[in-house]
């Protein structure tokens, strides 16, 4: 109870995941949760790449985990950006009405 | 002991905070709840001997991403009651996926045990005689140098891209162009006139 090892951590990671997998599917109406959804599943990723990488004495992990940083600050400024202009055009950002493209 | 009470409170925090960013009515709180997450993972990644990514998670998505999240949310105009709709339509499938995926994870750590070579030590051996940025860093710009270089480029992408987005050319503001002002001549906007005593133009 009081050792802390690797599987808490994984477990802390596994919750994380699971609760921005949860956030897609139930918000249906807002785009800006969706995205911070996939922020907090980033998020269980890095805690995944740094408690293998603190566990197992392998400095790789922690290099990986800046690069998932870079790619998750690239992609929430994009997606906002689209957002954006969507909602300058649309005037909604709600999922439903975002079917132009008929996908 | 103390660092068992840490980890539980972070975690605690951390995974709080993760439920109310999905489930706040209002998203300018959902935005603050993100940045607690943020701020209690940075503590566990403190716990696990990560500082410098702590303090990277700090800067960057406190600093940066959070703050970028909260100026879109503040800047578009919604009406953030009807956003709630369809909150319980989609409740079900949404439990019954995250708690599938839930299981399994944790089906998948209870299994969890690993080849004795692995312990070893990895790739990359975490020095025993320097701090964690000292040793990241001595890893980075060496053996990473071509994907830190690569890394930078994404940003730089994903910064001209944003730009290339949101910008756009308004009708109704008068804007300044350099080239116009640089290219006037003295005779297009200067007139002599002589002025006769007394009289005025």
């Amino acid at each position: 109870m009081f050792e802390i090892g690797l599987s808490h951590y994984l477990t802390v990671a596994a919750a994380l995941f699971a609760i921005g997998i949860f956030g897609i599917f139930v918000n249906r109406k807002n785009v800006i949760i969706i995205l911070m959804s996939i922020e907090l599943m980033l998020l269980a990723v890095n805690i995944n790449l740094v408690a293998f990488s603190s566990f197992l004495n392998d400095l790789a992990g922690q290099v990986f985990a800046i690069f998932v940083l870079t790619v998750a600050a690239a992609e929430a400024a994009v997606g906002l950006a689209i957002l954006v202009i969507y909602f300058r055009n649309r005037g909604s950002i709600a999922v439903e009405d975002i079917n132009m493209m008929k996908g | 002991m103390i660092q068992a009470l840490a980890f539980y409170m972070f975690a605690a925090v951390t995974i709080a905070a993760a439920v109310l960013v999905i489930s706040s009515r209002n998203p300018v709180h959902s935005v603050l709840f993100l940045i607690l997450a943020f701020f209690n993972s940075a503590g566990l990644f403190v716990l696990l001997g990560a500082e410098f990514l702590a303090m990277i998670l700090v800067v960057v998505y406190v600093g940066a991403v959070a703050v970028l999240f909260m100026f879109v949310v503040m800047m578009l105009d919604i009406n953030f009651v009807e956003m709630r709709q369809g909150f319980l339509q989609y409740l079900p499938i949404g439990a019954l996926v995250g708690i599938i995926l839930l299981v399994e994870i944790l089906v998948v750590i209870g299994g969890l045990s690993f080849a004795p070579e692995t312990a070893t030590g990895g790739q990359i051996p975490t020095p025993g005689d320097m701090t964690n940025t000292h040793a990241l860093g001595a890893v980075l710009y060496t053996e990473y140098l071509y994907l830190f270089e690569a890394a930078g480029m994404v940003l730089l992408v994903a910064m001209v891209g944003a730009i290339v987005l949101t910008h756009r050319r308004r009708a109704d503001v008068r804007k300044q162009v350099i080239a116009d002002q640089l290219a006037r001549r003295p005779d297009e906007t200067i007139e002599m006139k002589k002025v006769e005593p007394g009289r005025g133009i």
